[in-house]
């Protein structure tokens, strides 16, 4: 077999074992890339920048820990900035392996901002998660009109009517924004009846395969800011100026994104290189 | 009667949601929450039910037959029951120890390694599609390619890769994805009249 008939027909098993020792061995090398800010985070940081102190946000995390590594950054990134600036959040999580994943993400914010500022959040007053309930579609259209329609306790069976925060937060209008971060299509019911039926102004966090499903709605401003997988989450680390697992993690898929390119080269290479009659052979 | 109740009751309910949805009032709320937030958790337990009992006795079956690979099944259902236990209320539901603690070092390991296994399938996928065979094979080779240099640190070359990329997605891709939601969306407003009106039928079987 000549090299080129080898670049066109590679054992699979030769991408998966230089893909996964060049993923591992950039996690061991420091070295850093760098993260051009794109227009669609810097208009949710912005947005979020602009709210007053005693403002609410809702904050929807729509994803389980499948999806952590690219979504879990986001929301810590967002909670952070919403906690520096004192803007209080509504918490859901509405896919089922979501609720736990939340509470610990959130004792996970409360405690690096303690850690950070010696202030604690407390719960019900800077901010409410009020935890999963079925179907997000009707969920969704619930909170549009009352969030105590779907959620007559919170996540921790405190009726929502006796959290001091939720006084005067009625239902989807009384938030300045919804923050999706989202791994399933959820969204859809976001954009279609919390900013279609209800007008809420919402942005988008999702996974990198999903992001490109999801920019029409940028120029038609039914969202007015999209994240998109590791990079958006990189991104937005970057803006609240607390680099983290999202940064680190760029410097990973930059070299994966390489180590492909390299390969489709090469299978290009060898696809012009060899007689049009081996091609059939070799596949 | 077996056929034009379910249809009778699928108009009324039908035309209920296209009606509350322009109606933001107080008695619309009432109707909301007794008819679309109480009634399809109701549904949605029996078929939760359904799936468990259908899982542990495929699981058992496999077990006691000694079937290939029944050792996965024994995991499945001590999962199950492990997972069912720790999460009773006596032991504290969702917020007990060892709920979490399967939670944090079972599920919140699995699922992400599960999810970053597709990593190795893509690059093998990537390296097997993308090949200039044809025109329309270049144009993708050349787009995807552009879209994933983007994030490499090339200096004065990262700017042009980066708007070029966000040309690619802001102008073609957009162009093609509202192609096809707007084409969806239509396909889901017929299909949804002609089920609430009664012409589409398929769902109640054949008797």
């Amino acid at each position: 077999m000549t090299v080129f008939e080898k670049m066109f027909a590679l054992d699979r098993r030769w991408i998966y074992l230089v893909l996964g020792l060049s993923v591992l061995i950039s996690l061991v090398i420091p070295f850093t890339v760098p993260i051009p800010i794109s227009q669609e985070a810097r208009n949710i940081y912005n947005y979020v920048d602009s709210l007053k102190a005693g403002d609410v946000i809702h904050l929807a995390i729509d994803y389980d820990p499948s999806t952590i590594a690219e979504l879990h950054p986001m929301s810590l990134s967002i909670l952070r900035q919403c906690f520096d600036k004192k803007i209080k959040v509504v918490v859901t999580a509405l896919h089922p392996n979501g609720p736990v994943m939340t509470a610990m993400l959130l004792d996970t914010a409360v405690a690096r901002h303690f850690a950070r500022t010696g202030e604690r959040m407390k719960r019900g007053i800077d901010y409410v998660f009020l935890g999963y309930k079925p179907y997000p579609a009707l969920i969704i259209l619930g909170m549009g009109q009352n969030y105590r329609i779907p959620f007559p306790t919170d996540y921790y069976n405190v009726p929502v009517d006796s959290l001091p925060m939720m006084a005067h937060v009625r239902n989807l209008t009384d938030v300045r924004a919804v923050l999706n971060v989202s791994g399933t299509s959820g969204t859809d019911y976001w954009i279609t009846y919390g900013n279609g039926r209800y007008g809420v102004p919402l942005a988008l966090g999702l996974t990198g395969v999903m992001a490109s499903d999801y920019y029409p709605y940028m120029q038609t401003h039914q969202i007015f800011g999209l994240l998109g997988g590791l990079k958006g989450a990189a991104e937005y680390e970057e803006l609240v100026g607390a680099p983290g697992r999202a940064v680190e993690g760029m410097k990973v898929q930059v070299v994966a994104h390489m180590v492909i390119i390299l390969f489709i080269i090469a299978g290009n290479v060898g696809y012009f290189a060899i007689p049009k009659s081996q091609r059939r052979r070799l596949t | 009667m077996k056929r034009q109740l379910p249809l009778i009751l699928l108009f009324l309910f039908g035309a209920f949601m296209v009606f509350q949805y322009f109606v933001p009032h107080e008695s619309s709320e009432f109707f909301y929450e007794f008819v679309a937030l109480d009634w399809p958790p109701i549904i949605g337990v029996f078929a939760l039910s359904l799936g468990i009992i259908s899982l542990i006795r495929m699981s058992a079956k496999r077990v006691r037959t000694r079937t290939p690979d029944w050792g996965y099944s024994v995991v499945t259902l001590a999962g199950l029951a492990s997972m069912i236990v720790a999460g009773l209320p006596w032991f504290g539901g969702q917020e007990s120890p060892v709920y979490k603690w399967e939670f944090q070092y079972i599920m919140q390991s699995i699922l992400p390694t599960m999810f970053a296994l597709l990593s190795f399938f893509i690059a093998s996928a990537a390296y097997r599609a993308f090949r200039a065979r044809s025109a329309v094979a270049s144009v993708l080779l050349v787009s995807a390619f552009i879209v994933m240099i983007r994030f490499f640190p090339m200096g004065p070359l990262s700017i042009p890769a980066a708007s070029t990329a966000s040309w690619l997605l802001n102008v073609p891709n957009l162009a093609a994805k509202r192609a096809i939601t707007i084409g969806v969306g239509l396909g889901i407003v017929s299909t949804a009249l002609k089920v609430v009106l009664g012409i589409e039928r398929s769902y109640l079987g054949r008797d």
